[in-house]
């Protein structure tokens, strides 16, 4: 079958990985607003500063659930530094290559990662910003891009 | 993968066969020029005027007010420009239009309007129906043209071309429809609704693409288009595409013989499928009026999902339909026609476009209510949205 987009972009969106939620999660960040049409929110589990658990929801096309299912593999069982220092490039790279108006997709993993975090370093009384940077607020406009 | 169940006609149509047979002579043996004296050329210069005769007898305007184009959207170019332009040089300079035009007439406008001209873009209402008193409201002393699709590619409305075409005739003002979508699918009179220049594109109802018509009324001196020869009487030069225009005729034909059959066939299966999917889909609104809509047109919003994931999910499947969502657009922006039905955003990324054509059957039907809900579910379970909408939270 011709497609849009990679084998790899394909295989992710038909077979997400880590999809759900984490009732007790250590860390929440949502990234993106309906009306662009793209959220995503990213739990994260943290035991002695390493991701153990992640999961995901995605409101978005296909490309959007691509990035979301492939940057919780590229940071699950990682540090958190480790995990702060993945970028939208290595996402679009991992996932074999985005159609240029799709690249704002592996933004919005790279971001919904960093904001997870945040929340992390905020629940623990630990001011985020010099860290991990300013997040676009997620119910603002654009993807702050 | 399955059989394809091709659901997306208001994109294109499939060739009808019998269309394909009138125009192969056209491109192997009959392959003389029009304009060409000796009865070879002859030859190919009587198909395209009998080409001419057909499309006028089904569109009830007369043979000399067809002029053939390389589709809908030269039509649509052409029109506009040309009635712009005219009207300029006696001081009209306003033109009024809706906001849920084909781009081929919204970009043609917005060109214009750099260049000095005035538009009024009229609302529609929630249903995607301009009002004709609307229309009456906003004509004003320099307005040089009214610009109106007949029905709409998204979301099927059909608009009120006959009362329309009446209060432009009566006001003295053009009166243009972009009508790629009706031509050949629901009844369309040139000369009965007061038209002055109608668009038609001839893969809209299986005939080849790359060729259309517009319709100009008798009376009205166009300058031309394209110059350089003589051909569609100098207005349009350009070697005639004799095959397309002997098959977009041919296709006009069948399916205007056709139609009375093909309309409530249609109809029925379009109903079926729209209350099928609104009694086993939750929040779930069909766009566009439910009566006054293409026989063949239904256009879904499922809330919490994107469009864009839904097409690729049911390509799997062997479904093609097509979404208004942003994603499938290029844009941020989701259908600028969803948007002027007052849909918020979240809802408009989130629409399933179905165009059935006489060519699908009810087992069709029956797939698609089979496989549309199990799908918009899955999307759903993963989708932060939904999430939102069940904890009854605002998302927008």
């Amino acid at each position: 079958m011709a497609q849009f987009y990679s084998e790899t972009v394909m295989e992710h969106f038909t077979n997400p990985r880590n999809v759900g939620e984490i009732e007790d999660a250590d860390g929440i960040g949502e990234i993106g607003n309906a009306k662009c049409g793209d959220i995503m929110k990213m739990y994260i589990k943290v035991r002695d500063n390493r991701i153990v658990d992640v999961k995901f929801k995605t409101f978005g096309c296909g490309s959007a659930i691509a990035a979301s299912s492939i940057a919780t593999e590229m940071i699950k069982g990682k540090t958190i530094e480790e995990a702060l220092k993945l970028t939208n490039k290595q996402v679009v790279e991992a996932l074999g290559g985005l159609p240029p108006h799709k690249i704002h997709c592996s933004v919005l993993a790279e971001q919904s990662i960093k904001a997870a975090v945040a929340d992390y370093y905020k629940r623990n009384g630990i001011d985020p910003t010099p860290i991990v940077g300013k997040l676009p607020d997620p119910h603002g406009e654009g993807h702050g891009i | 993968m399955s059989r394809m169940i091709y659901v997306d006609n208001a994109a294109t149509t499939r060739i009808y066969p019998e269309v394909l047979d009138k125009m192969m002579p056209f491109l192997t043996d009959q392959y003389g020029n029009p304009s060409s004296l000796y009865s070879f050329g002859q030859y190919a210069r009587q198909a395209v005027d009998e080409a001419r005769d057909t499309v006028a007898e089904c569109l009830n305007c007369r043979s000399d007010e067809v002029y053939f184009t390389s589709g809908g959207s030269e039509s649509d170019n052409w029109a506009i420009r040309m009635a712009a332009h005219l009207m300029a040089d006696k001081g009209k300079k306003h033109i009024i239009s809706t906001a849920i035009e084909h781009h081929a007439v919204l970009h043609t406008l917005k060109a214009l309007e750099k260049q000095g001209f005035e538009v009024t873009l009229l609302p529609v209402g929630q249903n995607g129906i301009v009002s004709a008193k609307d229309v009456r409201d906003a004509i004003r002393d320099d307005t040089a043209l009214v610009t109106v699709m007949f029905a709409n590619n998204e979301i099927g409305t059909i608009q009120p071309i006959a009362e329309i075409g009446e209060i432009c005739r009566e006001k003295g003002v053009w009166f243009h429809t972009d009508a790629v979508q009706a031509v050949g699918h629901i009844p369309v009179d040139f000369a009965k609704m007061n038209i002055d220049m109608l668009s038609l594109s001839a893969h809209k109802f299986h005939g080849p693409k790359g060729v259309g018509a517009l319709i100009i009324r008798r009376g009205i001196r166009f300058p031309s288009f394209i110059e350089g020869g003589a051909q569609e009487k100098g207005r349009r030069a350009g070697t005639e595409n004799t095959a397309g225009i002997v098959g977009l005729a041919h296709a006009l034909k069948l399916s205007c013989e056709r139609m009375e059959k093909t309309i409530p066939s249609l109809a029925a299966m379009r109903d079926r499928l729209i209350t099928g999917i609104l009694n086993t889909v939750e929040r779930t609104r069909l766009n566009g009026d439910p009566v006054n809509r293409l026989p063949g047109n239904a256009n879904f919003s499922f809330e919490g999902i994107e469009g864009e994931s839904l097409l690729l999910l049911l390509d799997f499947k062997g479904i093609c339909a097509s979404s208004g969502s942003a994603c499938t657009s290029g844009s941020l922006d989701p259908s600028h026609v969803l948007l002027a039905l007052g849909l918020p955003h979240a809802i408009a990324h989130g629409s399933l476009r179905i165009t059935l054509s006489d060519e699908n059957t009810d087992e069709d039907i029956d797939t698609l209510l089979s496989e549309i809900p199990p799908i918009i579910s899955r999307l759903r379970s993963m989708s932060p949205v939904w999430e939102k909408i069940q904890k009854g939270e605002d998302y927008e």
